[in-house]
């Protein structure tokens, strides 16, 4: 019996062995390929504005896939013809995108965050995101079923931004003292805001789950107060003309306004050319969105542009 | 009975890819027994063993090497990502003032190539509503604009057709648009496109389109329809062209009794005096078979449902039509139905919002006359 077992060990040592030995040769090569790379950095002279444009189709692809982008959509069973229009749209276009609702719905997949109350679901929310995603993502874009997203475009505006600084974007609002990021168009989060949201979360004097004041305050005006105590404050999104980079409003409320506020130049001072999202755009208008974004284009009208983005797999609609 | 691992020994190493250090050391972590004799084993039954035992010691390293592995890898990419980071970052500090930006010369070379004149069906109560959103978008991009109504207005500019308004005027109103533009404008252009009030025009791709045909040809293009003439004929609200050489046919067609106004439904008559003449209706769809003249609401084209069998347009579409995204070409030409919002909505879309660095799922063309010969057989078909 004792011999048996011997033999056994025997065979379990020699097996871990083979298989040690080869992998360390593996991980030599491929330390070695690291080791390689990174020595190319180093030895590069400081660049200039004109480079990033001149940057072969490779390195911007991989500049491209630096911003890692988590999507968080806000979803409730009431709205399942939103969720079901934002699933087969723009949430194609997230790296990752996780559905939040308020209690296990059997439809599609969403984690429940079982709580009706909306700030609760806030911190539910952000905190599940935290905890399964921190490693792999550098920037956190909560957005309602509701709301319509170019996530290119939001990775073109991250472009500049370190996710190791704290930010907090999206369209900002002014009340009292109190500066705000409306929820409606979208909110980003940096890794690092992310954190120290994550951590003030569970300190009951500053971010308490029942609210800060004696009455109820919105779920935006809560965060922003719990993000202000870890000294951070909100910052609105423009574009280089001043233009609302998050909308609050669908794309043909903000065209008829126009008309009427500046019927000369309609279209030049309705909306950015670089915006982020829209919101109150029907599920059925998510779809005409899909194909008047990500398709419809003029013959002979060509971009420069310092990213690069691929079309998502399994699609068809863009 | 295995004997008791009396020693356990973990391996740690690191990996740090980012010094430039040679060596790539590598995080996992194995015990091993201190046993040390290798006996090579006597009997079948422990050779079965040992073998089972290799089987085993291998899985539980796989195991163990792969959960490493992946930690590994993330933690690369984190540093990878932190790093390089850094590294176009600075490349990109300050460089955020310029915004994407829109290079229009391919298209501006295509205008002067290719010169259409557009005249757009509209009527005096039009003016303010429709035809004034058609000129601040689509209509300024034509090589010559034309409003066509029953009367002249000079501060417009309408031209005044002698006609009245009503639907039982519009096929009057076509022949006499036609013929006015062929007096006054044959030598200015090469193509001439009817167009609604309530129609957008994508006047870029239907260069392209026009480009892949001769305009002193017989040409006659837009979106196809089936019913009540063999070859079929052009949809009005959808906007269709004829070439120089057809428009001139055309015009001589009435000067000698050829054609006449056979009937007020204006795409139906018209394209009635092109199959006397034997002007056969082109095929306008992309390289992918998608349609680009688009004769419904672009909301109806693009939602996927049941096709109901009772809707006119499965009968009157030439080739198979569906809904969906296949519904439409990404070089569309035109849409119907389209409010004045939506006139600035779809200018909004089309020239103005951009999607940076994004790579066009389908390269989309136009194959030109060529391809309508051989797909002959196939029409109909997809």
């Amino acid at each position: 019996m004792i011999k048996e077992g011997n033999s056994f060990m025997k065979g379990v040592i020699l097996g871990g062995i083979v298989c040690l030995v080869f992998t360390l040769f593996n991980n030599t090569k491929i330390s070695g390929e690291l080791g390689l790379r990174s020595h190319e950095h180093r030895h590069l002279k400081a660049p200039d504005k004109e480079e990033l444009l001149k940057l072969p189709e490779t390195k911007r692809m991989e500049l491209s896939l630096t911003i890692r982008v988590l999507c968080l959509i806000m979803v409730t069973p009431k709205e399942i013809g939103y969720w079901a229009s934002v699933i087969e749209t723009w949430s194609k276009h997230c790296d990752k995108a996780v559905f939040y609702s308020p209690e296990t719905i059997k439809v599609f997949e969403s984690v429940s965050l079982a709580t009706e109350d909306q700030w609760i679901q806030t911190r539910r929310a952000f905190k599940h995101a935290y905890e399964n995603f921190k490693d792999e993502y550098n920037w956190f874009f909560l957005a309602k079923s509701s709301t319509f997203a170019i996530i290119e475009n939001l990775k073109f505006f991250l472009l500049n931004k370190d996710p190791e600084q704290p930010f907090y974007i999206g369209h900002s609002i002014k009340s009292g003292e109190l500066e705000y990021v409306e929820f409606s168009s979208g909110v980003v989060l940096s890794i690092e805001a992310l954190e120290r949201l994550y951590r003030v979360l569970d300190d009951p004097m500053k971010c308490p789950e029942k609210g800060s004041l004696l009455w109820k305050m919105s779920e935006e005006k809560e965060l922003a107060v719990c993000l202000k105590y870890t000294g951070i404050v909100a910052d609105n999104a423009e574009d280089n003309e001043g233009k609302e980079l998050f909308n609050s409003k669908n794309i043909n409320t903000l065209v008829v306004e126009a008309m009427s506020n500046h019927p000369s130049e309609v279209v030049e001072g309705c909306c950015s050319d670089v915006a982020i999202t829209f919101h109150g755009h029907s599920p059925n208008h998510m779809h005409v969105l899909m194909y008047g974004v990500y398709r419809l284009r003029p013959y002979g009208h060509i971009f420069n542009d310092a990213l690069i983005f691929m079309p998502p797999l399994n699609s068809d609609n863009d | 009975m295995a004997p008791p691992l009396e020693t356990t020994t973990m391996f740690t190493f690191q990996v740090d890819g980012l010094s430039a250090e040679r060596e790539g050391r590598t995080v996992f972590c194995l015990q091993v027994s201190a046993e040390n004799t290798m006996a090579i084993p006597r009997s079948v039954g422990s050779f079965i063993n040992f073998i089972t035992g290799i089987v085993i010691g291998v899985f539980i390293c796989s195991y163990f090497v792969n959960k490493a592995t992946l930690h590994i890898q993330r933690h690369m990419q984190t540093n990878y990502n932190h790093r390089n980071f850094h590294y176009y970052h600075s490349l990109v500090k300050g460089m955020m003032n310029c915004s994407s930006k829109r290079n229009q010369s391919v298209a501006d070379e295509l205008y002067n190539k290719v010169r259409i004149l557009c005249w757009v069906m509209t009527a005096p109560k039009n003016l303010e509503t429709k035809a004034k959103h058609v000129k601040a978008t689509w209509g300024k991009r034509c090589s010559i604009l034309l409003f066509m109504s029953s009367e002249s207005n000079p501060d417009f500019p309408t031209i005044g057709l002698e006609t009245k308004e009503g639907r039982n005027q519009l096929y009057w109103k076509t022949i006499k648009a036609f013929h006015y533009v062929h007096k006054r404008h044959i030598d200015e252009a090469d193509w001439f496109l009817k167009a609604d009030d309530d129609t957008y025009i994508v006047i870029d791709n239907l260069r392209l389109l026009l480009s892949k045909y001769n305009p002193n040809e017989p040409v006659y293009l837009g979106r196809r329809f089936k019913p009540f003439l063999k070859q079929g004929y052009m949809s009005g609200g959808a906007g269709y062209v004829l070439s120089r050489e057809a428009l001139t046919r055309y015009v001589a067609a009435f000067r000698d009794k050829t054609c006449n106004h056979s009937s007020h439904v204006e795409d139906l008559a018209l394209g009635k005096c092109m199959e006397i003449l034997g002007i056969t209706p082109g095929d306008s769809r992309d390289n992918h078979l998608r349609e680009t003249f688009l004769p419904l609401t672009l909301l109806s084209h693009l939602i996927k449902r049941h096709p109901d069998p009772s809707f006119w347009y499965w009968k009157f579409s030439y080739y198979k039509a569906t809904h969906g995204p296949e519904c439409c070409s990404d070089l569309a030409i035109s849409f119907h139905y389209v409010s004045p919002e939506m006139m600035y909505v779809l200018e909004y879309y089309i020239y103005h919002l951009h999607v940076v660095g994004y790579k066009y799922r389908k390269s989309t063309d136009f194959s030109g006359p060529s391809k309508t010969l051989k797909q002959g057989k196939d029409m109909g078909k997809r």
